[in-house]
């Protein structure tokens, strides 16, 4: 399969494109920011996306969705990036499609259509501290009763307080099981906290609460295979927002670079910046391209492609990093400003690199997955 | 079966029939690479054996059309036929600056005549081609090259020199920037094609910091070249020129450099060891390997759509630009690191243990890497203008 969008995929982006620029420019984002919105985005968008059939990209047909694959949601979400657009799509529509369409069973039957038809919002509880380390899950679920109880905090939880479920990664007796918990359960607490680049994520606590047998996603203890499902599919999706992050912060650069004079010259003349811009143009196109391989190692369900999610993480987690801040120094003062947008880039990468790993981690598992 | 699935069942059986075990074996050291030409001296019968199974299937240049030596295949066949050799780590039947420079200008801009009589001689590994582009007053500035070809009617009279041409000692032809106008700069040079055994040609290697002399100087004293013997127009050599530099640049940034990159982490921990942690004995180099190797496996994902693109006309044309610079820039870093990881045993210059002090040779070599076919503060130029768009550049 050749590695470039093929018909189907670039009528995709032509719609979505200017759709999301449209719909949900950066603008949109500074107006949900300043009117301090409590929810994290617009569901009045989130219907939008629904009509055209967006929220249900990665679920199953026979579960009501569109049935497609990780490079398609990747066109997406690199509008979503290059746009800064709040949405719940990235954990939703990537991640719990990816867990509950791996799992199969109840919660797969109830969930994915509720998705599909853009009904239902859902967080991701994975992380227990300030970094992402998914192999040291310390979160309890000890049988009672018919069910499980649910003990541990988590972190850097996504549209958690406003998720219908929370798909929650804990310790039971024999290794890992995830749970679909939804919002309302006894003795759960979502704490939003506002981010850096205005979106809000919650720490939420897990103090008894008592679920159901059925809501276990999969089966008891054998969890580990559907988080490595959630956990490729979200980073390859944050992967894919982040070269839209890059994209849209590197364009803006490049377009100042020809209005901007200085010294009686566009300051794109000055051959320092020339081969600063050309480098990041590099950098940009190598993990655009690194991105695609990921998601079409992840459509192919190839083995090869935990290794292409690592590399497409870190490297665009690089790549977008370096967009922004040569975009804010390109910028000179006025990057500075709340006014102008370059800042609001920089914001979002940071948020996207730390999200379900950040570069030095993804680093450290390619070196890891390459017996060193 | 789809036709390539087909085709690629077709191309493994072909492969196990004819490509023998020794040419599997991963190549060792210069004599293992076929050139081909006049006076090449094959190192073993697998290697003859091998070429000339090739060259009676077309695919030493399995995408060229069968007229002119190769198989005519399509991208999508030839990257198949590609996978599949490396699948079973086949070497190269034949480099050759033929194959990878003169035939796509030939390509482009041959005659009819020129192409049956030039291609299939590059197909078959007969003669062996260098290129005579840089000057010792023209590197980067390329266009301001000096060597003249004298109008004398029905040949051209032609006195100058150029450099870095790689293996003239070695070439049978090459094919060579002549200026044939002084007050025209780009409309003024011509593509010429001459044997190098013509009278008044010769060369003198150059000795590198590696201690090696890939390179030389090459002289023309009155050399007199017919005037049939040239690519595309008189004085509009320049235009063939810059295509075959785009060319030169695929060629570096995809197979030269990092496009069949391994794992330098992993390579180094079964030479190196490990800690009890199963982890690189040496935290910090193996956190700059890992590093690496991100950026290595990037840029063969990088290697795999940039070739998609252009073998289709999706590229940007300036692309190849962008490809060298990240390529050459890659390959020197990993030197680098080898370099590192080798400590004081790779910097031994002519042991026996280290095959004639081969790493740091090869790490010496590739300095030239960001330098040869255009420089890396060149490629940046060029992707400021060409594809930024950039005011001024």
């Amino acid at each position: 399969m050749p590695l470039y969008h093929n018909d189907d995929q670039a009528m995709l982006k032509d719609s979505v494109a200017p759709f999301v620029a449209e719909q949900a420019p950066v603008s949109h984002l500074r107006k949900l920011r300043d009117s301090a919105d409590a929810t994290g985005f617009s569901r009045a968008l989130w219907t939008q996306f629904t009509e055209m059939g967006l929220p249900g990209m990665l679920v199953p047909e026979e579960h009501g969705g569109l049935g497609m694959g990780h490079m398609e949601a990747g066109i997406v979400l690199e509008e979503i990036g290059r746009n800064l657009t709040p949405s719940p799509f990235l954990s939703t529509s990537v991640g719990a499609v990816a867990a509950l369409a791996r799992a199969g069973g109840t919660q797969a039957g109830r969930w994915l259509p509720a998705i599909a038809s853009g009904e239902a919002i859902v967080a991701l509880a994975i992380d227990e501290g300030a970094k992402h380390r998914p192999d040291r899950i310390a979160s309890t679920a000890t049988r009672a009763g018919n069910g499980f109880r649910l003990d541990g905090k988590k972190s850097f939880v996504l549209h958690g307080h406003v998720a219908d479920i929370s798909i929650v990664a804990a310790k039971t007796d024999g290794g890992i099981t995830l749970f679909a918990v939804p919002k309302d359960a006894k003795g759960l607490t979502a704490d939003p906290r506002r981010l850096v680049d205005s979106s809000l994520a919650s720490h939420v606590t897990f103090d008894g609460v008592e679920v159901d047998a059925d809501a276990v996603i999969g089966e008891v203890d054998a969890g580990q295979d559907i988080l490595d499902a959630l956990l490729a599919a979200t980073r390859t999706g944050a992967a894919a927002e982040m070269v839209g992050v890059g994209q849209g912060a590197m364009d803006m650069t490049v377009n100042y670079l020809k209005e901007r004079k200085q010294f009686g010259k566009l300051i794109g003349e000055f051959q320092g910046l020339q081969h600063r811009a050309a480098h990041l143009y590099g950098e940009m196109e190598v993990a655009r391209a690194t991105v695609m391989k990921a998601q079409q190692l992840l459509d192919e369900g190839s083995e090869g492609a935990k290794l292409m999610v690592s590399v497409a993480k870190a490297k665009a987690g690089r790549a977008a990093n370096l967009a922004v801040r040569e975009g804010l120094q390109m910028h000179g003062g006025i990057g500075m400003t709340d006014e102008y947008d370059i800042g609001f880039y920089m914001k979002r990468d940071r948020a996207l690199a730390e999200y379900m790993g950040d570069v030095h981690y993804h680093i450290d598992q390619v070196a890891r997955m390459n017996g060193y | 079966m789809s036709e390539l699935d087909a085709f690629r069942t077709e191309v493994r059986e072909w492969l196990e029939a004819n490509c023998p075990a020794e040419m599997r074996e991963p190549v060792r050291d210069e004599g293992d690479v076929c050139w081909g030409g006049r006076d090449w001296v094959f190192k073993n019968d697998a290697q003859k054996q091998w070429l000339e199974a090739c060259v009676a299937k077309g695919y030493t240049v399995p995408d060229w059309p069968k007229p002119y030596g190769g198989a005519g295949l399509t991208p999508e066949q030839t990257k198949v036929l590609k996978q599949e050799m490396k699948r079973i780590h086949a070497r190269s039947p034949l480099d050759s600056f033929g194959i990878w420079m003169l035939g796509p200008a030939l390509l482009q801009f041959g005659t009819e005549e020129q192409k049956v009589e030039y291609l299939n001689p590059i197909a078959r590994g007969e003669i062996r081609w260098c290129q005579g582009y840089s000057e010792p007053g023209s590197g980067s500035d390329l266009v301001s090259l000096q060597t003249f070809g004298e109008d004398k009617g029905d040949h051209w009279v032609v006195n100058g020199s150029k450099i870095w041409t790689s293996y003239a000692d070695k070439a049978d032809w090459i094919f060579c920037l002549v200026r044939t106008d002084k007050a025209n700069k780009y409309q003024g040079i011509t593509f010429m094609l001459f044997d190098m055994a013509s009278k008044g040609v010769t060369t003198r290697p150059i000795l590198l910091i590696s201690g090696n002399s890939p390179f030389c100087e090459t002289f023309f004293d009155d050399v007199e070249v017919p005037k049939t013997q040239f690519i595309g127009e008189i004085n509009r050599g320049w235009d063939v020129a810059k295509y075959l530099l785009g060319h030169e640049r695929e060629m570096i940034s995809g197979g030269g450099a990092g496009g069949d990159m391994v794992s330098i982490g992993g390579a180094f921990a079964k030479a190196f060891g490990k800690n009890a942690a199963g982890e690189l004995d040496d935290p910090i180099l193996r956190a700059e390997m890992a590093a690496f190797d991100v950026d290595v496996f990037a840029y063969r994902a990088m290697g795999e759509r940039f070739m998609d693109m252009w073998k289709t006309g999706r590229a940007h044309p300036a692309s190849s630009n962008m490809m060298k610079y990240v390529g050459t820039e890659l390959n020197k870093r990993r030197h680098e690191l080898v370099m590192s990881g080798g400590g004081s045993e790779a910097l031994e210059w002519d042991s026996e243990e280290t095959k004639g002090g081969a790493r740091a040779r090869g790490w010496l070599r590739t300095k030239a890497n960001s330098i040869e076919g255009g420089t890396s503060e060149v490629m940046l130029n060029v992707i400021a203008k060409r594809i930024l768009d950039l005011p001024g550049a």
